[in-house]
């Protein structure tokens, strides 16, 4: 192992050679693009024995790493915004065909009006497709969760193909020390590529992706819902297999001084670091607050949810996405699944961040402010809030800044 | 370059079930069974949406490794496929043949196509082409010939069928060889010896190759069934579908003797999507054709010539 000063982006790279992928298909666009730069030098030098693919779009790239998998090659994708929504029709495809694909997110925002800078809407628009998700804080957590998605959904118990998120410049273009393990301990955690997958295979013949009429249809859904399911248990075990290898933990839902707290943010990504230093200084002004963050979006740990945030008194959620004439999509996510208990929190959604607006330590603690004030009040007066809205935007552009929506 | 099959040499295995539920007279279908029993055991098949998937794939017809795509990316899951067997080491082993109809072909997966072309993937792609969407009811497609009568361009009072303002299909062969692509060549299911001849050319190419298979539809063409054959003799003889090769890029091989001449009204009249023309008012529309056929026809002869 050694500590390397590297970026996100060359954290992704680093992952993917370590798996030893077979195959890599993509198609440039920024922030994405040193992945690919950095994985075809290590093809270029014989560090990393793999074909690459240079696809012609997104959508050739998400096919060719279908095709590469079909014959139980592991294969290995990024892309971002655009792309990644000119892939959205073949996602649906590699989860229907179970195939075990890892395809690093560089969360971007989508057009129109451009924008190359981060919020989640690219990745968090595919979250019905049957990919597994997985919304990442550090460089070193991008280099890892990689390696634990190949684990994962490479069982047979999953089988399911998965995202890894980072946030665009905020994290891919962000250098940090990393530990880069070396490949022989790699191999302990993450063992050779083995399909446990039906494959295009000239022994055994197939025929793939036939029609399933309403009698079976129905069930072909409830299968990936199971098996996406099954992925609790089998990051688990990853989680305590990587902490005994390299020494670092790993949670779905990762908390940070919730005991005994009355108020609780919840976000995804790098949010959660800015997030932490809001909370610390709270708490040393004696306010009792928490964090949340979910790391594993798809599947959506419920239960664990629903646990932690047994005792919350007031629960805001942090979404760096908009899914427009509803809400922020973690905070659906995040009420919907706190329906149910008898004790539920009062609950209020912040959105921030969208389009790489950056989420500043004073946006966060304006946020935590108006959860006391909500706890104070005893209700919630305004369920969607623009903690950081640019309000001199708003009124040259003759729209109201106190809408209620 | 090993010899060519006689109808004495001929695989006797074939590679399809029976039990296929395509139209009768599909000349998709007999595409289909011929590739294979050229490509034999060793195939892995990557089939486009379209009548083939419906009434071969999913029919269970294959009896080699064979995956419906979706409509678009037949290209980009062979590149994959090449790709993933090349990392694995077992290339060698498999005949790798893209099946794509007209519109899976010429319009929505042209992009993909030519990407994997261009990367040099190997593999054998093949366009059966019916000239139009027929899988969903017989549509217009960016192969649909001129003045015909589908359900997207029907004849009316003010229009009298397919893009009479567009003077010439996509010549998709020539499209592939200008890629640069080592084998692109026309065939058809009139001329199975031929047609399966080309399939042995291409698959023994270390390289992206491309063949243009005429299938005609009884269906949306409006024939009898037992007629494709004719049907497709005719579009060689008349010079609509001539057959030719490519190789790399600009040898032309022209031929000659099968595409003959015969006036086009032969073939127009022997299929309903062309009736119209046949009303006096239309002939100058019949002489536009037969004036489109000779100048591809001088086109291909200048090329091959060279």
């Amino acid at each position: 192992m050694a500590i390397e000063f590297i970026s996100g982006c060359k954290a992704a790279a680093e992952a993917a050679r370590l798996a030893n992928v077979d195959v890599v298909a993509a198609y440039p666009i920024t922030p994405q693009t040193s992945i690919v730069e950095y994985l075809a030098k290590d093809v270029s030098n014989g560090r990393l024995k793999a074909e690459m693919v240079l696809a012609e779009s997104e959508h050739s790239a998400m096919s060719a790493c279908v095709g590469a998998s079909m014959v139980g090659a592991r294969a290995f994708t990024a892309t971002a915004s655009q792309g990644l929504a000119l892939m959205h029709e073949v996602l649906f495809y590699a989860a229907g065909l179970r195939l075990p694909i890892v395809s690093v997110i560089v969360n971007r925002s989508l057009a129109s009006p451009v924008s190359i800078f981060a919020d989640f809407k690219d990745s968090l628009a595919q979250r019905d497709t049957g990919w597994l998700q997985f919304y990442v804080e550090s460089c070193q957590e991008i280099l890892d969760s990689v390696l634990i998605a190949y684990r994962v959904i490479e069982d047979s118990r999953v089988l399911l193909p998965a995202f890894v998120c980072m946030e665009g410049f905020v994290l891919s273009h962000l250098s940090e020390p990393v530990d880069v393990p070396d490949v022989q301990t790699v191999s302990k955690f993450l063992p050779a590529c083995d399909p446990k997958y039906p494959t295009l295979d000239l022994k055994d013949p197939k025929i793939f992706n036939v029609m399933a009429f309403p009698d079976t249809y129905e069930e072909f859904e409830r299968d990936k819902q199971i098996s996406m399911l099954n992925a609790f248990e089998a990051l688990q075990e990853a989680y305590q297999d990587f902490e005994k290898i390299f020494g670092r933990k790993y949670q779905d839902v990762e908390t940070y001084r919730v005991e005994d707290a009355d108020i609780v943010l919840a976000t995804m990504g790098a949010a959660a670091g800015t997030a932490m230093m809001v909370v610390d200084q709270l708490r040393s002004l004696g306010e009792r607050v928490g964090l949340v963050k979910v790391r594993t979006f798809r599947p959506f740990p419920r239960r664990q949810l629903r646990e932690i945030l047994s005792h919350a008194r007031v629960v805001g959620v942090l979404d760096r996405d908009l899914s427009i004439g509803s809400t922020g999509i973690l905070f659906q996510e995040l009420q919907s699944s706190l329906y149910n208990q008898p004790q539920r929190p009062l609950m209020q959604n912040f959105i921030a961040g969208l389009g790489g607006r950056d989420i500043h330590q004073g946006t966060i603690g304006a946020i935590f402010q108006s959860l006391k004030d909500t706890l104070q009040k005893g209700f919630v007066e305004k369920n969607l809030n623009w903690p950081d809205e640019n309000r001199e935007v708003l009124s040259i552009w003759g729209l109201p800044v106190d809408h209620d929506d | 370059m090993t010899t060519n099959y006689t109808i004495k040499t001929l695989p006797d295995l074939e590679q399809v079930a029976p039990g296929r539920s395509g139209c009768d007279g599909c000349g998709a279908v007999m595409a289909a069974r011929w590739i294979s029993k050229i490509t034999g055991q060793s195939t892995i098949m990557v089939n486009a949406t379209g009548c083939m998937c419906v009434n071969y794939g999913y029919a269970g017809a294959p009896l080699h490794p064979y995956i419906h795509s979706l409509f678009e990316n037949t290209g980009s899951i062979l590149s994959g496929i090449d790709a993933g067997l090349r990392a694995l080491g077992k290339r060698r082993e498999v005949n790798l043949v893209g099946l794509a109809g007209d519109g899976g072909t010429v319009d929505i997966g042209f992009q993909s196509l030519s990407g994997a072309v261009e990367r040099q993937h190997r593999f054998l792609y093949v366009c059966y082409d019916n000239e139009g969407y027929m899988n969903t009811g017989g549509q217009r497609s960016g192969a649909t010939p001129y003045g015909s009568n589908t359900a997207t361009t029907p004849v009316g009072s003010e229009q009298q069928g397919e893009g009479l303002s567009l003077l010439r299909r996509k010549n998709m062969v020539l499209v592939m060889a200008a890629h640069g692509i080592p084998y692109a060549a026309t065939a058809s299911i009139a001329y199975p010896l031929d047609f399966m001849n080309k399939v042995k050319k291409a698959i023994e190419i270390d390289g992206p190759t491309y063949l243009h298979v005429l299938a005609p539809c009884p269906t949306s063409w409006g024939f009898a069934s037992e007629e494709s054959v004719k049907i497709g003799k005719l579009a060689v003889e008349t010079r609509f579908a001539p057959l030719y090769e490519v190789e790399q890029g600009k040898k032309i091989v022209l031929d000659r003797r099968r595409s003959k001449g015969t006036p086009i009204i032969e073939y127009l009249k022997a299929q309903k999507r062309f009736s119209h023309l046949l009303k006096p008012e239309n002939q100058h529309r019949v002489d536009e054709i037969q004036s489109q056929i000779d100048e591809s026809w001088r086109y291909l002869e200048s090329l091959a010539q060279e």
